[in-house]
């Protein structure tokens, strides 16, 4: 579980995090979701490690990060896994490499054994047979799931997920998402998923935190969302035509 | 104020690479695709241009000289001492800073936009030394680029003399060797060693801190030539000042 309490950040003075309060919770697929612009990327930062926050703590497992020690901080990266936006696969590895990478780095395996458990998480996220192709050479779809696979492929504790299913077509998107939320279940982890895709809140949002302006607007599940009357939430989700007609029906009764 | 800022930057960026190092076993085959991609990928145009700027340089020398009291042993002389003071180390290192100082900016350049930088930093790697630290060590035999590059130009100038029917090649050889200074050598290398390093660091600089997208990796890479350039005339110009004068 991660935990935000009171988080503030801010660039050139301009505060971008405006106190963020947010329990990350365990077995669960966590989505922040908000507009561009309202944090969630600064937010995800600053979990990471990556961005440094003015104010407030940023809690793995119920210890403070900031009290974590060097060593601890280097034991806690290898318990990470991030899929990023575009995937940041290494482009001059293979596929295999790619996912072999955190292996190589942080265990002390054989090439052997490191190459069985890249077989069985390629299996997992389904692109057996393709061990040997470039990033280049696959599409959209399947280096987000080789991204996947190198995101997990150290049982990682914690995987954060940067608009995972952003520029794919809504049936790859679908498959990302419900092979993510698979993985959260199975490996009994604290998933954290930046979207702006409500097809994804109403699939997988197990606990959703929707930021605005830098600020916790609301939080809830996706059960929730759809029945929410708060209009800076519903604003958001019914900003899509799909969804404002879905809407009218249900008000019509249809 | 900016350089002051970017001239920071550069050192904080050294300093970093030689800080948390990354797995030896992973650091050696990093080390060895980079010899690969920086030197031995550059030993062709290496070879090539040295070989022709060494035949100009005599070529060029034997046509001006026409005063009869001026021995023919001079062509060698001089495209001895211009080669391995000024050419070799020099001129070669400035075209290596568009074929190598391009090709570090451009690929860390591209990572970057491409967040594999980050994907490295989350992953708990520190990013300026598994990118930037293997290149140092790999540029440590740019020296021995440098020998063949004087090699060949001197070859190349024998040829254009010799076959060119402008010196004997027994006189050819004795200019050669009229009075050699072995320390011209030492510091021909010292200087190497020191544009080698800049050759490593100042594009990887470049391409490490660039924002934006695939045309800034672009304007990156003219950027840091013009500056890797300027570095090494600067360098060039000091390393001189205070071991020849």
């Amino acid at each position: 579980m991660i935990e935000v309490e009171n988080l503030h950040k801010a660039f050139d003075g301009e505060e971008v995090l405006k106190g963020i309060d947010f329990k990350f919770e365990k077995s669960k697929t966590n989505l922040i979701i908000g507009q561009s612009g309202s944090g969630k990327s600064v937010l995800l930062k600053c979990m990471l490690g990556l961005f440094t926050p003015e104010k407030g703590v940023i809690k793995y497992d119920g210890k403070p990060y900031s009290e974590f020690t060097e060593d601890e901080r280097k034991d806690l990266s290898k318990q990470i896994g991030m899929v990023f936006q575009g995937g940041a696969l290494f482009d001059s590895m293979t596929v295999e490499e790619n996912v072999m990478f955190p292996l190589k780095m942080f265990t002390k395996k054989q090439h052997k054994e490191n190459k069985e458990r890249v077989k069985e998480v390629l299996n997992r996220v389904n692109l057996d047979g393709n061990e040997k192709k470039m990033p280049s050479e696959i599409s959209g779809g399947m280096q987000k799931r080789v991204s996947i696979a190198r995101a997990i492929v150290n049982r990682p504790k914690y995987l954060f997920c940067d608009e995972p299913n952003s520029g794919l077509d809504p049936k790859t998107a679908t498959v990302i998402d419900n092979l993510i939320q698979e993985i959260t279940h199975e490996y009994d982890i604290t998933t954290i998923i930046i979207t702006h895709d409500m097809n994804s809140v109403l699939e997988i949002g197990e606990n959703i935190a929707f930021l605005k302006d830098g600020v916790l607007a609301w939080k809830g599940d996706k059960s929730q969302i759809f029945k929410t009357d708060d209009e800076t939430v519903t604003d958001f989700v019914y900003s899509s035509n799909l969804f404002q007609k879905v809407r009218e029906a249900q008000q019509q009764g249809l | 104020m900016n350089y002051l800022h970017s001239i920071g930057e550069y050192f904080l960026m050294l300093k970093g690479t030689f800080h948390r190092m990354t797995k030896t076993s992973v650091l050696k085959s990093l080390i060895l695709k980079e010899i690969d991609d920086l030197i031995i990928g550059s030993m062709g145009i290496v070879s090539f241009l040295s070989f022709f700027i060494g035949a100009v340089v005599a070529l060029q020398t034997a046509l001006n000289l026409n005063n009869p009291l001026i021995p023919k042993s001079l062509v060698a002389y001089a495209a001895r001492q211009s080669i391995v003071l000024e050419f070799a180390p020099t001129f070669i290192s400035i075209i290596m800073a568009g074929k190598v100082g391009s090709y570090i900016t451009s690929s860390i350049g591209s990572m970057n936009v491409t967040e594999q930088i980050d994907a490295l930093e989350v992953m708990g790697i520190n990013s300026l030394n598994y990118l930037i630290f293997p290149k140092i060590v790999a540029m440590l035999f740019y020296p021995f680029v440098i020998a063949i590059s004087m090699f060949l130009g001197i070859l190349g100038a024998y040829t254009a003399a010799v076959m060119g029917g402008f010196v004997p090649p027994d006189i050819f050889v004795q200019g050669l060797q009229e009075d050699f200074i072995p320390f011209h050598l030492v510091y021909a290398f010292i200087k190497t060693f020191l544009f080698a390093f800049i050759l490593a660091t100042v594009p990887a600089y470049h391409g490490y801190y660039m924002k934006g997208g695939a045309l800034e990796v672009g304007e990156a890479s003219t950027t840091s030539f013009v500056w890797t350039s300027v570095v090494i005339i600067i360098t060039n110009y000091a390393v001189t000042q205070l071991l020849l004068s």
